[in-house]
């Protein structure tokens, strides 16, 4: 039975950990099925996580906290779609350009306002979004083996948490089934179809754009209000870009993205959980040895395991009329 | 029908690009229910006036009246709603989405796709009934062949209730058979009252299908005729505005001894799909070996293991007798041993576009004695070189520094074709030699390569297009799938058996 606690509580850390993933990685899906490479995945939510956490700490209202984060993750978006789309720049240096932006103003504004170390102040009570509880959960922990399922794997998560899941059913939804989502998909491949079809490819990409910046605004604010009680300095860690390795690894499909993301945050939880651990036989294990698993994965399972990951073939290419 | 207004007239059309006036003063008047055709040398304008009836750019000056309403398009989607159609040469098509998702693309009808999907599958399966358009709607359009492909661009187009359909070089990748399907529907269309546009630079399709033809040269409209009464002839002459010979003239071939010898070759492409299953063909000092196919079956895996580029899977390629693959394994090695080649796409493969006329006349070369000493490269040396090939080889502007990709297609074949023949070639491998050149380069292309052969060179000669094969050819090689599906000489086929031979149908062939 301790072993069976032991994998309820990965699993408990691990759907944590995979959230900000499943936001981040449907932004980049958004983006790059409509064309625009966003490599600048990691910068709007460390940009959202520090606007959450400044908006959140100001009004001592979590939600007032999300759209902050939001409002800031979408301008950087639209920065990003400014000089891909509209300026047809070049779609990598406007991403990396965000991502140092945004961890320079977070580190330099954090510190000129709470004069922390670029921390914002610790937020607790309605600052910060609580776990959600659901009913008889703790009655219903009692029950040998199903209980904990439900009181710690489908209850007791930020009511973020379950925004990705709703995200990722919206997402995989939107681009199968509507109007929207097929000239989104068209777009990315051939935007030129879309042009002589009559639709404007700007608006198109601009619309995936600011998508993206929504997502990772709510990512941004999981990190800040969900999972930690404040802003850390460059607390994102590397998120944007395993979320970008996930994207590869689900082939840019919504629910494949979320599994991936997922199986990401288990290894991460697994990882956690390893460190110091002596195991039979070889030892402890370097910390770093661990850490380094979900990007040692990600690597052996795209080279070998998925087949070829065939992007959109226009992303990351402006469009320019030809003739 | 006597009073009824044109489906499309177009008055004054001017449009310019900064310095370049693309359309000077159009005027154009094509009839309802009738195909008309637009010929013209690359260049010409004839995309430019399309792309402005599609609402691809606005014109600067002049008038559109579609039935006779003056209009303004701006967008494709004006032109839509205008009832213009638009086939491009280039599809547009989304490769990995379905036939259906293709065809409603911008035509969803609501905002959810179910409900318009379902109008879109009794509208599809109409219009293949009505013209045997089959289709099955959930083909993904990448792995439909292009023939296909093509018709899913003209239900695209129907579907949005088109009554002008503008095709821009439909047949540049149909087989024969396939184009005679397109311009039976193309009649069959134009016998329900449909307008079609069809711009081609193969006059014989001018000739074939079209009721009315216009002309157009440098940016002007120089001429519409109708069809019945003009000829091939007079319609090059127009294009080019000289005489111009379409029918080369040549002797007799007198064949020397084998220089090129390809035994039981397989070739495999990166992907490791068999391209070239096992052929074997030998070609001869003077001759012009042709080799015909639709392109994508192995003619270009073909060339480029006969240049170096590649190597095959099995089998060799031997030259006066001795194997390539062990005396010249390279590139460099076999234009060393006189195996020169002007490749298929002279912009990926034969020139630098960004590179001056000099340096791409010196390309593979340079490091010849001529051009420079140790590694420096003599920059007058080049440019005396370059000027005097100029001049040879009619290469204009005649200016060694301009950028490669300033000079037209036909001037950049001939820098190609220059630089390769300048080096005294035993074998010459040339592909595609006139594709996207103007009627005035292809003729001199061609007597140039007629007078290689007189010299005594051995040429295969690799092409799309038919009538240069058949005119150019001494015997005739056809391939279809990886395999040779038949030898004919020139005197002894025609373009249906060829057509049959490409298509690979073996047994019907004499």
């Amino acid at each position: 039975m301790e072993i069976y606690a032991t994998l309820i509580a990965i699993t408990e850390s691990g759907l944590r950990l995979s959230v900000p993933l499943i936001f981040a990685c449907l932004a980049g899906l958004w983006s790059e099925r409509s064309g625009v490479v966003d490599i600048g995945l990691e910068g709007k939510m460390l940009a959202a996580a520090f606007a959450a956490a400044a908006a959140a700490s100001a009004t001592n209202s979590a939600v007032i906290g999300l759209a902050a984060g939001i409002i800031a993750s979408v301008g950087f978006a639209l920065i990003h779609g400014f000089a891909a789309i509209s300026q047809r720049g070049n779609q990598i240096v406007s991403g990396v350009a965000i991502n140092m932006l945004a961890a320079g103003l977070t580190a330099l504004v954090g510190n000129a306002w709470y004069a922390q170390g670029g921390r914002t102040p610790p937020l607790e009570g309605d600052a910060r979004f609580q776990p959600l509880t659901w009913p008889g959960a703790e009655i219903i922990d009692q029950i040998p083996v199903i209980g904990p399922l439900y009181a710690h794997i489908l209850s007791g998560h930020s009511a973020l948490a379950y925004c990705a899941l709703i995200a990722t059913i919206l997402s995989g939804f939107v681009l199968a089934r509507t109007r929207f989502g097929l000239r989104l998909r068209a777009v990315g491949e051939n935007p030129a179809a879309v042009d002589t079809a009559g639709v404007s490819v700007t608006k198109l990409r601009y619309a995936a754009v600011i998508i993206a910046g929504v997502l990772c605004g709510f990512g941004g604010a999981y990190l800040s209000l969900g999972q930690a009680a404040g802003f850390l300095t460059n607390m994102t860690a590397g998120k944007g870009f395993i979320a970008l390795a996930a994207l590869i690894f689900a082939k840019w499909r919504a629910w494949p993205a979320f599994w991936t993301c997922l199986l990401f945050g288990l290894l991460d939880a697994v990882a956690i959980r390893l460190q110091g651990v002596v195991v039979p036989g070889i030892g402890q294990i370097p910390v770093q040895a661990i850490q380094a698993l979900p990007y040692l994965m990600t690597v052996v399972l795209l080279a070998g395991f998925i087949g070829k990951a065939i992007p959109p073939k226009a992303s990351g290419l402006p469009y320019v009329k030809e003739r | 029908m006597a009073g009824q207004a044109p489906a499309i007239s177009l008055s004054s059309i001017d449009k310019r690009f900064g310095e370049v006036r693309a359309n000077k003063d159009v005027n154009l008047t094509v009839a309802r229910g009738s195909v008309h055709g637009i010929v013209g040398e690359n260049g010409a304008g004839k995309s430019t006036l399309m792309s402005i009836l599609y609402g691809f750019y606005e014109a600067d000056r002049g008038e559109i009246r579609i039935n006779g309403n003056l209009v303004r398009i701006r967008s494709p989607k004006e032109a839509i709603a205008n009832g213009i159609g638009m086939v491009h040469q280039h599809f547009m098509l989304v490769e990995p989405l379905s036939v259906i998702e293709n065809v409603m693309l911008g035509a969803e009808g609501g905002a959810m796709l179910a409900k318009g999907e379902a109008k879109m599958r009794a509208a599809l399966a109409k219009l293949s009934a009505d013209y045997g358009l089959a289709i099955d709607p959930d083909a993904i359009v990448g792995e439909l062949p292009v023939g296909l492909q093509q018709r899913v661009e003209i239900l695209k187009a129907l579907v949005r209730g088109a009554e002008i359909l503008i095709l821009d070089e439909p047949t540049a990748v149909l087989t024969p058979d396939e184009a005679e399907q397109l311009f039976a529907l193309l009649h069959a269309l134009a016998g329900q009252g449909k307008t079609i546009v069809l711009i081609t630079h193969k006059l014989h399709e001018i000739m074939a299908v079209t009721d009315h033809v216009s002309v157009m040269r440098r940016g002007e409209m120089v001429a519409t005729l109708e069809t019945a009464a003009t000829s091939p002839a007079e319609l090059a002459d127009r294009m080019v505005g000289r005489h111009v010979l379409l029918d080369v003239s040549k002797g007799p071939a007198h064949p020397g001894a084998v220089r090129l010898t390809v035994e039981n070759l397989v070739i495999r492409d990166a992907h490791g799909s068999l391209k070239v299953k096992n052929i074997n063909f030998s070609l001869r000092a003077g001759e012009i070996l042709g080799l015909a196919g639709v392109a994508g079956n192995g003619q270009s895996e073909l060339l480029e293991a006969l240049a170096g580029i590649i190597q095959p899977t099995l089998g060799r390629i031997l030259l006066d007798g001795d194997d390539l693959a062990l005396t010249a394994p390279t590139p460099a090695d076999r234009r060393t041993h006189g195996v020169l080649h002007i490749p298929e796409d002279r912009q990926r493969m034969g020139l630098v576009s960004a590179f001056s006329a000099a340096e791409s006349m010196i390309l593979g070369f340079q490091s010849e004695v001529a051009f420079g000493s140790g590694p420096m490269l003599s920059t007058e040396a080049v440019r005396a070189h370059t000027e005097t090939q100029m001049e040879a080889y009619d290469i204009r502007p005649r200016d060694p520094s301009l950028k490669t990709s300033k000079f037209s297609g036909g001037n950049q074949q001939k820098i190609v074709l220059a630089r390769e023949i300048e080096h005294h070639p035993k074998v010459l491998l040339v592909g595609q030699p006139t594709r996207g050149v103007d009627v005035g380069a292809i003729e001199f292309i061609h007597k140039r390569l007629i007078a290689l052969r007189d010299a005594g060179v051995a040429i295969l000669l690799v092409s799309v297009e038919l009538d240069e094969i058949m005119s150019l050819s001494d015997r005739i090689i056809v391939m279809c799938g990886g395999v040779i599906t038949g030898e004919r000489t020139p005197e002894t086929t025609n373009d249906r058996d060829l057509g049959l031979l490409m298509a690979g149908v073996t047994e019907r062939a004499a």
